[in-house]
């Protein structure tokens, strides 16, 4: 058994030690790849505040990651074509520049999750799966009915936002943009985790009646941890609409939902690193399996079986033991 | 905007109301039985869809594809039961969702693999084809009315079935109290089997019937699948009245949203605009039910349980 901390190191370094490589080997296209990774990686960290620490499986997390997508289309779309966005109350311009598109970004899909966690939250178990899958659907075809931005055929953006001291075009100045969110966004789930906001979220998800005794509302807890966990995961979303430079309702479907929460489980939920880990097999396996068949998602699935029925804990939990806070 | 116009589209909505029946009548008995949320219920209505297609290519004959979508469906429920699903019912609802997710992967990449990436076709059946004369003068396609009638005549069967048999008598004692029923000797395993094999075959069926108006292909069964959590979420889990009525509502939403809202917006905003808002809406409208729904009564229209 590795001690998990060594384990989660030994992720870092790669996501170092891979993009010097390319640089030397002059292979551009792993550094895409590996920004992909980090990009996945960051989503399915959001996804896991709600997920491993609140027990909230919710399927319609594509929302926040298409919000985030759709935040970025719209403010450079606007920006490229030198329209504004709407001129009454008064007058919004598109932008071009990162740090503003990921605030609006973060706020849009932190007030979706809001709403849609103040009505999924009436229910639990079945019903609130059940519930974030179809909210997920609700936007996917509001998305797909919106011909002002594209519609079906989404929206491209000619040339990747800018950040201020960056040459973002240059791959790895991007990737290393990306992989430094990842360290903040990591740093965060694990203060939080620790926080008394964290335990008690704990608490909440493993016996809601004795945090309710104690004068919490278990509810309500899960609801900032919805939240949270979407702002996140539409930072994400923006990062990702950077990264293609396109963005389309496809980032809203149900089946985004679901890879983000394969993610968390090839790496382990409730890990702190279960969704880097997870992401970057994810991406590799992808990349790899395929290049050698076009049917590559029946041994995803097979690979996602084998992992549910007989491997408890994901990869982190069969190379580190069952010692993280995962019930 | 003429009466005809509405008493089609509200037929066209019942249609479409009756067959998400089919389907969410499985998924809600599977869950009220076994306690499982089956996400890979739409590969078994594809799976439907794709035997029927070919038997029917085959032979010539729409009947004998229905047979082998029943019975397709049916065994494909069968052995994943007992393979995968048979393990899932101590797991919790994410090893659930997940498992049934990788399902999906497995059951759309193989018909894939099978049958290629190009929809196959199924004709309606010539003594079911071209339209009948209701009363008052309306055309409307006979297919389209036989599909109301089976769906009903299956609600109907589904009924006799589970309050009037044997057989409905267990799975309505496995829905309140599993260990009891395994205490007096019921053989539970083969239950969970039967009921899951069932569910698998009205998924089929619905799957077959769907597949002589639209195309039969790879991913049909998802959007499907999608509509029916939202009709049992508002009809409550567990509960065949509460789907059927949540199927018929979802149905009737759908349809007439995506024709009417519009038609009635543009009574306030320009047309252009009335039309691009009012498609939005109407695609949105089933959600804006289901959160109307659970605002009012969390547990769904006939839920007993949360």
């Amino acid at each position: 058994m590795i001690r998990e901390r060594y384990l989660n190191a030994l992720t870092l370094a790669l996501f170092v030690a891979i993009p010097f490589w390319a640089i030397t080997a002059d292979e551009p296209f792993t550094i895409t790849l590996m920004t992909r990774a980090v990009v996945f990686a960051i989503a399915a960290v959001g996804l896991n505040i709600a997920l491993g620490l609140g027990g909230l499986v919710s399927l319609g997390h594509a929302v926040f990651f298409g919000l985030g997508g759709y935040a970025m289309g719209i403010l450079a779309y606007h920006a490229q074509n030198y329209t504004p966005l709407t001129e009454w109350p008064f007058l919004i311009e598109g932008t071009k520049s990162m740090p503003l598109i990921w605030l609006v970004a973060v706020i849009v899909s932190s007030l979706a999750a809001l709403v849609i966690g103040i009505l999924s939250l009436r229910t639990a178990g079945v019903y609130f799966i059940m519930i974030t899958l179809a909210f997920g659907q609700m936007f996917f075809f509001f998305a797909i009915s919106w011909a002002e931005y594209g519609g079906e055929d989404g929206l491209s953006i000619y040339v990747r936002n800018g950040f201020p001291g960056l040459n973002t075009l240059d791959p790895i100045q991007f990737y290393g943009l990306c992989l430094g969110l990842l360290c903040l966004v990591l740093l965060f789930a694990w203060r939080l985790s620790g926080s008394p906001f964290g335990l008690a979220l704990n608490a909440a998800r493993q016996v809601p009646v004795r945090v309710e005794t104690a004068g919490l509302d278990p509810v309500r807890l899960k609801l900032v941890a919805f939240v949270v966990s979407g702002a996140i995961t539409g930072l994400a979303g923006a990062l990702f609409a950077d990264l293609n430079r396109f963005v389309s309702p496809t980032m809203f479907s149900w089946q985004t939902s679901g890879e983000i929460m394969i993610f968390i489980i090839i790496g382990g939920v409730g890990r702190l690193f279960g969704p880097v880990v997870g992401a970057l097999v994810f991406v590799a396996l992808e990349h790899w399996l395929g290049a050698l068949s076009d049917f590559w998602h029946i041994y995803l699935g097979l690979l996602l079986l084998v992992i549910v029925l007989f491997g408890k804990g994901g990869l982190i939990g069969m190379l580190c033991g069952r010692e993280a806070v995962h019930d | 905007m003429s009466l005809i116009l509405l008493i089609e589209q509200v037929l066209n909505g019942l249609q479409f109301g009756i067959m998400l029946f089919l389907m969410a009548a499985g998924l809600t008995l599977i869950f009220g039985v076994m306690g499982l949320i089956n996400l890979a219920h739409g590969s078994l209505y594809m799976i439907g869809a794709f035997c029927a297609a070919a038997v029917a290519a085959a032979t010539g004959s729409f009947l004998l594809g229905l047979v082998a979508a029943l019975a397709g469906a049916a065994i494909a429920g069968a052995l994943v039961e007992l393979l995968v699903i048979r393990r899932l019912y101590t797991k919790d609802h994410l090893d659930q969702v997940l498992a049934t997710f990788a399902l999906i992967l497995i059951f759309s990449e193989g018909t894939r693999w099978i049958f290629g990436s190009f929809p196959l076709f199924l004709d309606v059946p010539d003594f079911l084809s071209g339209p009948v004369t209701l009363p008052g003068g309306i055309e409307y396609p006979l297919y389209r009315l036989a599909l109301i009638a089976v769906g009903l005549a299956v609600a109907l069967g589904l009924w006799l079935l589970i309050s009037r048999t044997r057989l409905g008598v267990q799975i309505r004692a496995g829905e309140n109290d599993r260990e009891m029923i395994a205490a007096l000797g019921i053989d539970i395993a083969r239950l969970y089997t039967i009921v899951f094999a069932l569910g698998a075959a009205l998924a089929g069926l619905a799957g077959a019937l769907v597949g002589a108006i639209q195309s039969v292909q790879v991913g049909m069964g998802e959007p499907v699948l999608i509509l029916a959590f939202v009709v049992i979420v508002i009809g409550g889990i567990g509960s065949i009245k509460g789907a059927l009525v949540g199927a018929i509502l979802v149905g009737l939403t759908d349809t007439l949203g995506g024709i009417f809202l519009p038609e009635i917006l543009k009574l306030f905003l320009d047309p252009s605009t009335a039309t691009s808002v009012g498609s939005s809406l109407a695609s949105m409208a089933i959600y804006i039910l289901m959160a109307a729904v659970l605002i009012l009564r969390p547990a769904g229209l006939f839920g007993a349980r949360a």
